[in-house]
């Protein structure tokens, strides 16, 4: 098990190019620092946010409270250091992870097919009212926040 | 050849071959996609399952068979998900002025995405259970099995449905927001971590930081939302 999470963390360290946007910002304390320590605290948020989810009944996913978890944690520079270079080099990878998932669509093939057309116009077609949608009601809230700032005379 | 045969047959029932076979694909898809400057078409996730679908079905390897080893980057979607704190905390000052906003379109764009498949979808035919598993697709995978679970859908075919359309979004946003003129990073990343879950905030986050951020922001939102006003909403009906 543990074998087989090192194994990837290892490339994404060497593979990921610096980024300017996050690199002045709450900068990890030493990129080059061992993962074990921020895996460590990342499994633990999640452990911490399964157990909530079963006590509470909050109707929220594990992960989800394990990421609230550590977002309250993350005011703690001994948190911030470790967990920071993790993230990033997990999550520059994210795509990865949806791969065993994305192989499991195979298996429904046939149905996929039964229903061919129709189910993939109510994807597509669905996907980009729902991209669209987000889009213009995210931008049309922005101006009108951005505007009322500056009447204000705040920064936007 | 019948040493080779046997040697196969040990390779690809052990955890290695479905781990190896991942890594070694995604690789290439990763080299391929940056070959061709991050086109939204060589979409990583997209040509590394397609690349190892074709090896499973060639080499007659069972899909449990390959998720045996495969199981264990599934496993670290969990963490992923625990990680997006990180992006969070780091504009947490710009995310607080825009709640408001942020709260507005994450809403507005969940229930038009969930909203217009199950419209669109009663309308060409498709029958109950299939409506069931496709009203959580925008949701990411693993949290949209348990809400069409309670649903009275199909687990499963929510997770093929919610992977498909990360993988639409992830594909055509690129060109559906250049045509309609939506140019601003942050709204083009929130709008893909909505409508498209992690696939869309994976590519978002390969495309810049700034966009990364506000897609991971909308995937964590929408969890949050789907999780609880699916089921909700679904019991009016």
């Amino acid at each position: 098990m543990a074998q087989g999470c090192v194994f990837p963390f290892r490339m994404m360290v060497v593979r990921r190019a610096p980024d300017p946007a996050t690199v002045t910002i709450d900068k990890p304390a030493s990129a080059k620092a061992s993962v074990l320590p921020g895996l460590t605290w990342l499994l633990a948020c999640q452990s911490a946010g399964e157990v909530l989810a079963r006590l509470t009944h909050v109707g929220l996913p594990g992960p989800v409270l394990g990421m609230l978890i550590l977002l309250l944690l993350l005011r703690w520079d001994a948190v911030r250091a470790p967990v920071g270079a993790v993230a990033e080099a997990l999550l520059a990878h994210l795509s990865l992870l949806f791969v065993p998932v994305g192989v499991g669509v195979m298996t429904h093939v046939p149905l996929i097919a039964q229903y061919g057309i129709q189910l993939v116009a109510t994807l597509v077609l669905s996907t980009w009212v729902g991209l669209l949608v987000t889009a213009l009601v995210f931008r049309a809230m922005l101006r009108q926040s951005d505007d009322r700032a500056a009447e204000a005379g705040t920064e936007p | 050849m019948n040493d080779f045969v046997q040697l196969w047959v040990y390779l690809s029932t052990t955890p290695l071959f479905g781990l190896t076979a991942t890594l070694l694909a995604y690789l290439l898809a990763q080299a391929v996609y940056q070959s061709v400057g991050q086109a939204p078409w060589a979409n990583p996730v997209l040509w590394t399952v397609l690349l190892l679908a074709l090896v499973l079905t060639l080499s007659g390897t069972a899909y449990p068979t390959y998720f045996s080893g495969a199981q264990f980057i599934h496993f670290l979607l969990g963490p992923a998900v625990v990680a997006l704190a990180w992006p969070l905390w780091q504009r947490r000052n710009e995310l607080r002025q825009r709640a408001g906003p942020l709260l507005v379109a994450a809403l507005a764009g969940g229930i038009a995405a969930s909203g217009s498949a199950v419209l669109i979808g009663w309308s060409l035919g498709l029958p109950q259970d299939l409506l069931r598993s496709l009203a959580p697709k925008s949701v990411t995978a693993p949290v949209a099995m348990g809400i069409a679970e309670q649903l009275g859908g199909i687990p499963a075919l929510a997770a093929v449905f919610a992977v498909l359309t990360g993988l639409i979004g992830a594909i055509s946003a690129k060109y559906l927001f250049d045509l309609c003129g939506v140019a601003s990073a942050p709204v083009r990343g929130f709008a893909l971590g909505t409508a498209s879950h992690g696939i869309g905030a994976a590519r978002a986050m390969q495309v810049n930081a700034d966009m990364g951020a506000y897609a991971g922001l909308a995937l964590g939102i929408q969890v949050v939302l789907g999780a609880v006003l699916i089921p909700l909403v679904a019991r009016l009906f």
